[in-house]
């Protein structure tokens, strides 16, 4: 039976050899001790030895060839003796390691994700305007910064350690801090019971701030968030570069708010409650349809119609906002644009959104009405050429066929890019918008 | 209990180990006739004869090799390092041949040698005097480094390092040589990994060795006095074995850290003491363990700057009061 | 080893130790019964099938990291080693294997090692390079080139403290000589008259730089500047080695001098292994060595003359040995490796020894 002689470990590091060259023909006689090839290690030239008397029947590899340690390189057996080329394809080994280099540089380079307008390269969220988070509790947003022993004994004592002061550097929640916090909480008093509130109470008194002799809040510099930095980087790219300017419109709401009472009255038993947004974004879509120009992206070599309206809506997340996007907004209905956008909103607070569901807006919608805020004027978030900004409905007296009446009013403030929208194309929008809101029966055709 | 220094503590445990076991031999630069370059071998040589205290040539990968061969063989030499910065010149024996050669002969060989000398800082010698190898020794298993601050650690100490059937590296300071402290009398042994609280305290642990501890146990006083703040000292004694616990349990007890050690900063001791201290107890910590150490430079010689560039009491103070900020 | 002993050899009708050379009229040699002789040929056919077996296993990846092979020398170790008695002890550097069968270790439990296995004299924590077996006086086995050579004097230290009338044979490379540690040795034996033997042996290559591109003057002759005894023999010759060797050992054992000797021989494969032989030495230089000077085949050609070897005892040695040395390679594959709880025994006595521990504290840090 043939021996296969394999190519073999000859240094400590080797893990292929190349076959510099043949000492030994097909044919030839081989002893114990004659050398059968050169073979080229990462230390050195060597010779391969043999260990077998017989003939050479057979190389399977060829002078120049790479080959892994342990591949079949020649045959040794009795003349005339026949070999069976051994089962895994001696060239495959071969080949591999010499042939990889050369073709992986004539591949093509990798091809590189399209340069989008906004330039946003990794998947950062994109920033709406002038969208202050709303905290609910005077928490102070971001880490708190306590040191594992006080952390351990706050919990121990189950004590909300969020609202206690640090006295350590940098504001650091010390030990003693906890300490005085589970011993001093605040006096009670019969006559100012609410103060002593427990855990959570602090909230329900909001003029505490007042006799608070604390500092307002730990003295400190925190290190930019990745979405801190780009929504500054974008904003104020935004403000500086985009010539802005400013519609602004009332919109008689009544109607809308009597079709949304009577519609959630009949949802109430599928759980869904439409929202003054849900109507805005379709308005917005529709608007878009009817004003196409809007529908737009400055780009340096020229404006960029878009085919498609997606809405974007600005979302208040803890340390940013982020704006989702209801794809093909034209084409849904109020109620899928509901459940979308509240899905979307959900996601977004806990930062669980896909790239794809936050980019790839054509127009956004910036709402601070539910917060009160009148009216207010966005920054455009680019590439869009348009913001609207959305304020409270406010009970106000209106004229109504020369009489003063008690109107519903909604402001609507559009900022637009000069560069793309000029004055009467966005007035023509800013109208398209609040028609569509005064008719709000036609939004849900 | 008799009042004795630091050098004598470290000869009277030479004497009584050479007495109980004829195995015990003494070999190094100047110990014999000389009667030893710090005197810590003053007199062995008339007690005990030149078969048991041998004065070699300046040889040092020579003679600790031998050193090494000899206990392969079963005689616990105890070889005198003038200086500890000298190891660099026999480090292939010490740290490839004795530290190794128990594992690589598969527990076959033990290598029972003690080698001992100062390494400190502080004497104006230079850079290449004042080396504190410590952390290098005891980088490498299979070794144990001990440095003894009290003359009554050292005795108890050294005397079990001599026993020790592994490779034990004593690391002495001149500066203390000539300190003075209670020892007890007779058989005085102390388990080498045992670290020892020189100063009991409420408000913050000083993990120290060596001459540190009394540069810690002077300033934990000022800190008493000029701050109301109360430090607990804890002398390790041991670097390797290495007793983590005592230093946890005081840990628990303070919750805030400062290492004290005249090393390098660079991959210190006190740079594995960090790393265990907030592994195993993170949840205990009050504050960013802090530590101080020569200032990251050789050793200068200019001799009122080299005070500033060491661990010391003023510096100490210092770091403790950042620590307790 | 596939040449056969020329049959015109004289052979002698009382098979005696021959007298053909100064160094075969040596006493300790013409003391050496039939018997003793065919186990020195023996030990020497067995060194060199087992280093021929386990360069196939580091060839079939069987083995790590280096593997310095004894194969040329074998009459060096074979006839040092041969001289030991009771109190004798051996350390040599990391081309170790020749030594390790020398004195009696077995090649299961060394092949095993250089299979990584816990089988392996060293449990598998060694290697090639760190053979050690204190009970048969062998203190391994070192890596670094003259580092053993301090502790070799070490040995002979201890031996003179005890009054123990013995001596260490420290062996090292002709690439050693240059090394500071060997020449603090050197003086510290002679200060101290310590009971050791240096012995060089002289392959002509340290690594791949020839012997006059790296040492001047002759290399024994340096014991000179210490005041030592110092002589040469031909490593090719194991009556020569005996004879020289059985002088200086004699001189250390019984008036405790050190003394240094160089035994000229020759290594037919690279430095280790994995290096290369073609740059530095002619393939043709081998091959003249291999022909001419070969210390087996010089060896087996003497018996044969002596009348104690025929080719059927020959050929029964030979394969006696390549069937040894494949059983060992057979015991090393199918032995265990060592496991991952295994990495830290053996480091330290105390952690051995836990019952015996005296010290408390951390001796593994994690």
């Amino acid at each position: 039976m043939a021996q296969i002689i394999e190519m073999p470990k000859l240094s400590d590091t080797m893990t292929v050899g190349t076959l510099v060259k043949w000492l030994k023909k097909e044919g030839d006689a081989v002893k114990s001790g004659d050398m059968l090839a050169e073979v080229e290690t990462d230390k050195a030239t060597m010779e391969l030895e043999s260990f077998f008397d017989g003939t050479l029947l057979k190389q399977f590899a060829p002078a120049g060839s790479q080959v892994a340690i342990g591949a079949p390189l020649c045959a040794i057996g009795k003349p005339g003796e026949k070999v069976d080329a051994p089962a895994a394809a001696p060239a495959a080994p071969a080949a591999a390691p010499a042939e990889e280099k050369p073709a992986a540089k004539a591949a093509a380079p990798a091809p590189v994700a399209a340069p989008a307008p906004a330039s946003v390269p990794a998947p950062a969220p994109t920033p709406a305007p002038s969208v202050a988070p709303a905290p609910t509790t005077a928490a102070p947003a971001g880490r708190i910064r306590i040191s594992p022993l006080a952390r351990k004994l706050a919990e121990e004592k189950g004590l909300d350690y969020s609202r206690v002061t640090g006295s350590g550097p940098g504001g650091r929640i010390v030990r003693v801090d906890i300490l005085a916090a589970a011993k001093n909480p605040p006096a009670p008093a019969p006559a100012a019971a609410k103060a002593a509130a427990p855990k959570g109470g602090a909230d329900a008194w909001p003029w505490r701030s007042v006799f608070d002799k604390n500092p307002i809040q730990p003295e400190s510099t925190v290190a930019l968030s990745n979405m801190r930095a780009v929504i500054a980087r974008r904003l104020v790219e935004s403000k500086t570069t985009i010539p802005h300017f400013y519609l602004e419109i009332e919109v008689d709401a009544a109607p809308l708010n009597a079709l949304r009472v009577n519609l959630n009255a009949g949802l109430t038993k599928d759980g869904v409650r439409l929202s003054v947004n849900d109507f805005i974004l379709k308005a917005s879509a529709a608007a878009l349809r009817a004003v196409p120009s809007v529908n737009s992206s400055w780009d340096a070599t020229g404006i960029k119609y878009h085919g498609a309206a997606h809405v974007s809506f600005a979302v208040a997340i803890e340390d940013g906002l982020i704006t989702p996007v209801i794809k093909d907004t034209d084409k849904k209905t109020v109620f899928q644009i509901s459940t979308e956008a509240k899905d979307l909103g959900k996601r977004a607070k806990e930062k669980k959104l896909a790239p794809a569901e936050f980019t790839g807006g054509t127009f956004c919608v910036s709402n601070l009405g539910m917060m009160g805020i009148e009216r207010f004027s966005a920054i455009i978030n680019p590439p869009n050429s348009a913001i609207l900004a959305v304020g409270a409905t406010v009970k106000k007296p209106v004229v109504k066929n020369d009489e003063i009446v008690i109107g519903e009013r909604l402001a609507l403030t559009l900022s637009c890019d000069h560069r793309v929208v000029d004055g009467a194309l966005g007035a023509k929008f800013l109208n398209a918008i609040k028609d569509h809101l005064e008719n709000p029966a036609l939004l849900l055709l | 209990m008799p009042v004795i220094t630091y050098r004598e503590a470290i000869r009277h445990a030479l004497a009584e180990e050479l007495e109980r076991d004829a195995n015990v031999v003494v070999l190094g630069e100047e110990v014999a006739q000389f009667n030893g370059a710090y005197k810590v071998t003053e007199g062995l040589l008339a007690k005990f004869g030149p078969k048991r205290i041998v004065d070699t040539p300046i040889s040092e990968a020579g003679f600790i090799g031998m050193g090494v061969g000899a206990s392969m063989l079963g005689i616990r030499p105890v070889m005198e390092l003038m200086f500890w910065s000298f190891y660099s010149v026999a480090f292939d024996q010490i740290l490839n041949n004795a530290a190794n050669v128990r594992y690589m002969s598969g527990g076959l060989i033990n290598c029972p040698i003690v080698i001992r000398g100062p390494a400190n800082g502080g004497t104006n010698v230079g850079a290449t005097h004042s080396h504190t190898p410590e952390n290098v020794l005891a980088n490498h298993p299979g070794v144990k480094v001990v440095v003894p601050s009290t003359p009554a650690d050292a005795k108890g100490l050294l005397k079990s390092a001599i026993r020790d059937n592994d490779p034990v590296f004593f690391l002495e300071n001149t500066i203390l040589y000539g300190d003075k402290g209670e020892v007890p009398e007779g058989e005085h042994l102390i388990p080498l990994g045992l670290a020892d609280v020189k100063r009991a305290g409420t408000d913050l642990t000083i993990v120290t060795y060596g001459r540190s501890v009394l540069h810690s146990l002077a300033a934990a006083d000022l800190l008493q006095k000029e701050h109301d703040i109360s430090a607990e000292v804890v002398d390790l004694r041991t670097i390797r074995p290495l007793d983590i616990d005592t230093v946890l349990k005081s840990v628990a007890k303070t919750h805030r850290v400062l290492i004290v050690e005249e090393q390098k900063p660079f991959a210190s001791v006190g740079s594995q003491l960090a790393f265990m201290i907030q592994r195993e107890g993170f949840d205990e910590l009050d504050a960013p363990i802090h530590r101080l150490t020569t200032v990251d430079a050789p050793a200068i010689y200019s001799p009122p700057v080299e005070v500033e560039q060491l661990p010391n009491p003023q510096r100490v103070l210092k770091a403790a009061l950042e620590l307790m900020a | 080893m596939t040449k056969k002993p020329s049959a015109t050899a004289d052979k002698k009708a009382d098979d005696s130790v021959s007298s053909a050379s100064p160094s075969s009229r040596a006493a300790i040699n013409q003391q050496l019964g039939k018997e003793t002789r065919i186990d020195l040929f023996r030990t020497m056919m067995r060194i060199r099938r087992f280093e021929e077996r386990s360069l196939r296993a580091y060839q079939a990846k069987k083995i790590g990291g280096f593997l310095h092979l004894y194969i040329g020398q074998e009459a060096v170790a074979v006839g040092c080693c041969s001289l030991m008695g009771k109190n004798d002890h051996v350390i040599t550097a990391y081309r170790d294997h020749g030594h390790a069968i020398a004195v009696g270790m077995g090649v299961n439990e060394l092949m095993a090692e250089l299979y990584g296995k816990a089988t392996g004299c060293s449990k598998g924590k060694g290697g090639s390079m760190h053979y050690f077996a204190p009970d048969r006086n062998f203190w391994g086995g070192h890596g670094i080139v003259g580092g053993q050579i301090p502790l070799g004097t070490g040995l002979a230290y201890a031996l003179k403290y005890k009054g123990l009338k013995g001596a260490a044979m420290a062996f090292m490379g002709d690439g050693a000589v240059n090394q500071g540690a060997v020449h603090e040795a050197y003086n510290l034996a002679a200060l101290w008259q310590l009971p050791v033997v240096f012995v060089i042996e002289n392959n002509g290559y340290s690594m791949g730089t020839s012997q006059e591109r790296s040492s001047a003057g002759d290399l024994a002759k340096r014991a000179e500047g210490y005041n030592m005894a110092w002589g040469t023999c031909d490593g090719h010759d194991i009556y020569d080695v005996r004879a020289v060797m059985d002088k200086f050992l004699r001189l250390a054992r019984e008036e405790s001098k050190p003394a240094v000797v160089e035994i000229r021989t020759y290594r037919y494969r690279g430095h280790s292994v994995a290096d290369p032989d073609n740059t530095y030495r002619a393939k043709s230089e081998i091959e003249e060595y291999r022909r001419t000077k070969d210390p087996i085949q010089v060896f087996q050609n003497t018996l044969v003359a002596e009348g104690v070897l025929d080719d059927a005892l020959i050929a029964q040695i030979d394969q006696a040995a390549r069937a040894e040395a494949d059983a060992a390679a057979d015991f090393a594959e199918a032995s265990p490796f060592p496991t991952p709880d295994d990495i830290q025994k053996d480091v330290y006595w105390e952690a051995d020894h836990p019952a015996e521990r005296k010290s408390q504290g951390r001796l593994f840090f994690d």
